[in-house]
């Protein structure tokens, strides 16, 4: 268990010693969530001005949905992208060639993505508190279980995603940036599940990220804590963390038999 | 099993679909020699050495490292192993110093800081331990490499082109090293390498391939005579242009 776990620190311990030398990386984890907060904020900001009343109901639904919306975008790039950086560091061949298995590189990668998203995502709800007077923190511990659920969703697809860069090498890079923009019509960030048709519901209802923001959405307007939908965050994400990890083992196996390891960066 | 076998390798194989890069290659390293893998680009050195170091499934064959079948238990044989090529990198953003403690992480090596220590003043790094990786020399590179190679003290040793890109007197520097350490260590080194000069002077037996295949082995002075060449190069050529009946030289 002790070597395990040092194993899993000098992954760590290696891309924290890059952002300690590398300001600008560490300026790009806050600067999209930060810019993401500001156009809503003064969006929500003009919508108080003209409804009123409803409007900070509004501003509160549309920055929650915002602020914990990154917390899944940034666990999920965060994990690929550390995936990514031993790649065009031509690092992985060392790596994979360490005692390091592949389940302790998962956790490294873990631990790092909840780093990155933390110092991506508290500035910006920070300023959302200071800017414009939402404190997320303020619909209290069950942020947490909001923060937990939706970070475990971006493990989840970061895990899918690191299957098809084993798979298919660097070409498939983009993948890390774009592919949970593709689920935000479905993760139901900014309005109730409700509003998608009837077949869409389906598919949403097997996003754990759309339960969250019912969650939140409940404890926003009504005050409440909706343990149902709560619930069913977690068991799927659950679901799919085992799922993609038995894809990510498998495709890792498959690498070893295919030699795509020995040239997946190029 | 042989259990003074740094390496066992019975029947390795590995295809591509049509492609056969490596053939039924059978051999056995005994701890604490030093043995050379030749052949030509494309022979099957890299995909043997790869194989050795269980980030490619032989497609067919078997192989055991320090008692460990690779199959099943490799985690413990990389642990008591190491590698070395100029074709991996360290990360370029790192001081040497960092990435050398990052592997001796990943290798749960004792004493990290000491053991770094120790090897700056064996492999005279201590003017570079703060330099990014990056701003290395190709020399400097090589010493870090090879420091990055030893710091779990391994029992095994696999070089992919140790002094490549060398000047002649950093290489003479790195073999010279290399010599000392394995009669120091008692450490098994499995060296694949293009200059014949360097073989001839570190390896006390040569596996020869081609096309996948181990076509002619043993001492270097051993295959000189067989061939009845006057150094290893031309023995090298020989195969390599198929000069020689190799089925016979291979008796």
């Amino acid at each position: 268990m002790r070597a395990s776990l040092r194993r899993i620190w000098g992954l760590v311990y290696r891309h924290l010693a890059l952002y300690r030398r590398s300001w600008p990386r560490l300026l790009e984890l806050m600067y999209w969530p930060v810019l993401q907060m500001l156009v809503w904020g003064f969006v929500t900001a003009y919508l108080a001005g003209v409804q009123q009343n409803t409007a900070s109901v509004a501003a509160g639904v549309l920055l929650g949905g915002v602020l914990l919306w990154e917390v899944a975008l940034r666990s999920q790039m965060g994990f690929a992208i550390s995936f990514l950086e031993e790649i065009w560091s031509r690092n992985l061949g060392h790596v994979f060639v360490s005692p390091l298995r592949p389940g302790e590189l998962v956790a490294g990668l873990v631990v790092m993505a909840t780093l990155r998203m933390l110092v991506g995502v508290l500035p910006a709800v920070g300023l959302a508190w200071l800017l414009y007077g939402f404190g997320l923190f303020a619909l209290g511990p069950v942020v947490v279980l909001f923060f937990a659920a939706l970070m475990m969703m971006g493990w989840a697809v970061a895990l899918g995603v690191t299957a098809v860069i084993l798979r298919h090498g660097a070409g498939a890079e983009p993948l890390a940036w774009s592919v949970l923009f593709g689920l935000t019509p479905f993760a139901c960030v900014f309005y109730p599940l409700s509003t998608l048709p009837a077949a869409l519901q389906w598919v949403a209802q097997a996003i754990p990220a759309a339960h969250v923001f019912e969650g939140m959405r409940a404890a926003l307007l009504q005050g409440r804590v909706d343990l149902w939908h709560l619930g069913a965050a977690f068991l799927l994400d659950a679901l799919w963390l085992g799922l993609l990890g038995r894809v990510f083992l498998a495709q890792f196996e498959a690498a070893r038999r295919s030699g795509a390891l020995l040239n997946i960066g190029e | 099993m042989t259990p003074d076998a740094a390496i066992r390798a019975e029947g390795l194989t590995k295809r591509y679909g049509e492609t056969t890069a490596v053939d039924a290659l059978s051999f056995t390293l005994p701890r604490g020699a030093t043995w050379g893998l030749l052949g030509g680009n494309g022979a099957g050195k890299s995909t043997t050495i790869a194989m050795l170091l269980g980030i490619l499934v032989p497609s067919e064959g078997h192989v055991t490292v320090l008692g460990h079948d690779m199959a099943r238990d490799r985690f413990a044989a990389l642990a008591r192993m190491n590698f070395s090529s100029p074709y991996v990198a360290l990360p370029h953003r790192l001081t040497v110093a960092e990435n050398l403690r990052v592997y001796a992480h990943l290798y749960d090596v004792p004493r990290a800081g000491a053991r770094i220590a120790e090897l700056a003043e064996a492999l005279q790094l201590g003017e570079i331990l703060n330099r990014p990786a990056g701003q290395l020399s190709a020399g400097q590179k090589t010493r870090v490499a090879l420091a990055k190679a030893l710091v779990n003290r391994p029992e095994l040793l696999l070089l992919d082109e140790p002094t490549a890109s060398l000047d002649p007197d950093t290489g003479d520097w790195v073999r010279s090293w290399l010599e000392r350490y394995r009669a120091e260590t008692g450490c098994a080194i499995l060296l694949a390498s293009h200059n014949m000069a360097e073989v001839e002077r570190l390896c006390g037996h040569v596996l020869m391939m081609k096309r996948g295949r181990l076509v002619a082995e043993g001492s270097p002075a051993a295959l000189v005579a067989r061939f009845g060449r006057d150094n290893l190069e031309d023995v090298f050529l020989d195969i390599a242009r198929d000069r020689r009946a190799l089925g016979k030289e291979r008796a």
